[in-house]
C-alpha cells in the first residue's frame, strides 16, 4: 500500500496532493546570516552566473533551478546553506534570541542548528544533540561550515538527556525535530514511501513522545518548545502532541507561519485529541509546492502571563 | 584543575589558561599567547576575541566557542576548531580563517579569479611575485564588492600551497 493513500481523507484536493507528492522538489539554500547577507549572496550569484529564484516568503532563501547547491563560491565562503524550505519553519516558529540556553535535541545533521545560531547572532548556548555519532559529523562539518562557534555538541539518547555536561540545567527554548516516517520527504526522496511500514510509526510514535516529554522537562517555565515532523501520520504529530499535553506541565499556543497551512486533526483512526491541537499547522505538499510538514509550539508551566522568551 | 600533576586528556575539552604563568598542563597554549600569535602572524586585535573562550581537546586541537560550558567539558563539540598548537609553527584551521580573516591586516594574499579557483580546488601554484612572509597566510579573493578568505596557504619557496582539506576542495568557475 502506498501510504499517502491514507492520508487523503485529511486533504482538501487528494489529486492535487498526489501530484505534487510526485514532483521532484527544486534546490533550495538558506543565506547563513553569521557570513553574509542575502544582498551579498544575490550579488555573488550574479557575478558568477547562477540562476536564482527568490522565495516570496522569506528573503533569506533562494531556489536554485540548475541545482549543485554546493557548486558555487557563496557555498564555499560558508554563506549558505541546502536546505529544503518548509525545514526552515520550526526555527522560525521556535524564534531564539541572542544570549539564549537553547537545545536542538535531534540535530544532525545540522541545518536547524545552524538556522539557530545564526538567529542567535551566534551567541548565546545552542546544544545540539543527536544519539547517532555518524550523523553528528555531518552536523559538525555543517556547523564548522558555516562558521558557528556557540554549539556545544553531545551524543546522548534525547528521551533521558542529561544536563550534566553542561553549564546550567534548563533551557529557554528546545526544538524537536524529532526522527519519523518522514513521507512528507518524498519529494526528495521517493524511496521512504517504499520503505513506509505501520509497524515503525507505532514504534517512533514512543520514541517521538519521550524525547517530546524530555524537552519540556529542560525547559524553564514559560519557556518554549517546537514539536516539528516531515511525516502526515497523525500518530506521530496529534497524538504525540495530545500524549505530552496530557502527562507534561505546558500548552500548545497560536504561532504565526509564512505559509498556508491547515489545523492539526483532532480525531483519527477512532482515537480523538484535545482540541488545542488545531493550533498546531499540517503543511501539504500542494499548498504551496514544498515538502509535507508538521509544526507546533508549546508553551512551558508557569502561569498563562509568563511571556514566552521573557 | 587541582592535579599534583596534571595532564592533558584527549576526551575532555579543558579552558585555556589566562597566560602563561598560569599554566598548569605542561604545553598547553594560555588564551595571551593564542590572542598574541593572530595579532602578530594576521594582525588581528585581541579585542575580536574578546568575548571568546579557547579550549584543548588533544594534542594541542584549540577550540574557540562563543557560549557556557563547563571546564573541563565531556561532550563532544565546543564551539569550532580554531588554531593546531603543539608544534613548532602554530597552524590556523580554515575554518578560523573563513569565520575571522576578514579582520585581518598582514600576511593576507589577494588571488586574481584563475589563482583563486585552482586554490580552492587544492592546487599549488607558483606565485613567486609574494614578497611578504613565508608560512601561513590568508588566501582571499574578491567576491560581490570586497575581499574574502578562502583558506590558508603555506607559502614556501615561491610557492602557494593549499592546504584546503579534501572534503573542502570545489571545482569553482573562475569569476572575470
Amino acid at each position: 500500500m502506498n501510504p499517502l493513500e491514507r492520508y487523503e481523507p485529511l486533504v482538501d484536493d487528494a489529486a492535487a496532493f498526489r501530484a505534487a507528492c510526485d514532483r521532484p522538489l527544486p534546490s533550495v539554500v538558506r543565506v547563513n546570516g553569521i557570513a553574509a547577507s542575502p544582498a551579498r549572496v544575490r550579488e555573488a550569484f550574479d557575478e558568477e552566473g547562477v540562476a536564482y529564484e527568490p522565495v516570496e516568503w522569506h528573503d533569506g532563501l533562494f531556489r536554485l533551478p540548475d541545482g549543485n547547491p554546493g557548486g558555487n563560491w557563496p557555498y564555499v565562503h560558508g554563506w549558505t546553506h541546502g536546505q529544503e524550505e518548509v525545514s526552515v519553519l520550526p526555527g522560525l516558529a521556535l524564534d531564539p534570541q541572542p544570549g539564549e540556553r537553547v537545545w536542538d535535541a535531534c540535530a544532525a545533521p545540522g541545518s536547524k542548528t545552524t538556522q539557530i545560531a545564526d538567529a542567535m547572532d551566534d551567541d548565546g548556548t545552542v546544544v545540539a544533540n543527536d544519539n547517532n555519532l555518524g550523523r553528528l559529523s555531518a552536523l559538525r562539518h555543517n556547523a564548522e561550515r558555516l562558521g558557528v562557534t556557540n554549539a556545544i555538541v553531545t551524543n546522548q539518547d534525547a528521551r533521558n538527556f542529561s544536563t550534566k555536561p553542561l553549564a546550567f540545567d534548563e533551557f529557554d527554548r528546545a526544538l524537536v525535530d524529532a526522527p519519523c516516517s518522514c513521507e512528507g520527504t518524498c519529494r526528495k526522496n521517493p524511496d521512504v514511501v517504499d520503505q513506509w511500514t505501520l509497524d515503525h510509526v507505532h514504534g517512533v510514535a514512543g520514541i517521538q513522545k519521550g524525547i517530546l516529554a524530555r524537552a519540556v522537562q529542560a525547559t524553564r517555565p514559560g519557556g518554549t518548545v517546537v514539536y516539528s515532523t516531515c511525516t502526515f501520520a497523525p500518530e506521530e504529530n496529534e497524538a504525540v502532541l495530545d500524549h505530552v499535553l496530557a502527562n507534561e506541565d505546558c500548552e500548545i499556543v497560536d504561532v504565526d507561519l509564512p505559509l498556508d497551512t491547515v489545523p492539526g486533526v483532532t480525531e483519527w483512526d477512532g482515537e480523538t485529541f484535545d482540541d488545542s491541537v488545531t493550533r498546531a499547522h499540517r503543511i501539504y505538499p500542494h499548498h504551496n509546492d514544498t515538502g509535507g510538514f508538521f509544526c507546533a509550539k508549546l508553551r512551558v508551566g508557569g502561569d498563562e502571563n509568563t511571556e514566552v522568551g521573557a | 584543575m587541582t592535579d599534583a600533576n596534571p595532564t592533558n586528556d584527549g576526551q575532555r575539552f579543558a579552558r585555556l589558561p589566562e597566560a602563561p604563568a598560569d599554566r598548569e598542563v605542561e604545553g598547553r597554549a594560555s588564551r595571551r599567547e593564542v590572542l598574541d600569535w593572530w595579532h602578530e602572524r594576521f594582525g588581528i586585535d585581541p579585542s575580536v576575541f574578546e568575548g571568546y573562550s579557547f579550549w584543548e581537546k588533544g594534542a594541542g586541537k584549540v577550540w574557540i566557542f562563543n557560549g557556557e560550558a563547563t571546564d573541563p567539558s565531556e561532550v563532544e563539540a565546543i564551539g569550532m576548531t580554531f588554531l593546531r598548537t603543539r608544534q613548532e609553527h602554530w597552524k590556523p584551521t580554515g575554518r578560523a580563517v573563513s569565520r575571522f580573516g576578514h579582520h585581518a591586516t598582514t600576511n593576507v594574499i589577494e588571488l586574481d579569479p584563475a589563482q583563486a579557483s585552482r586554490f580552492a580546488a587544492g592546487e599549488d601554484q607558483d606565485l613567486p611575485e609574494w614578497d611578504g612572509d613565508w608560512g601561513y597566510l590568508i588566501a582571499t579573493h574578491e567576491i560581490a564588492g570586497g575581499q574574502a578568505p578562502i583558506g590558508v596557504g603555506l607559502y614556501l619557496y615561491d610557492e602557494l600551497r593549499s592546504v584546503v582539506p579534501k572534503g573542502s576542495r570545489a571545482d569553482l568557475p573562475v569569476m572575470e
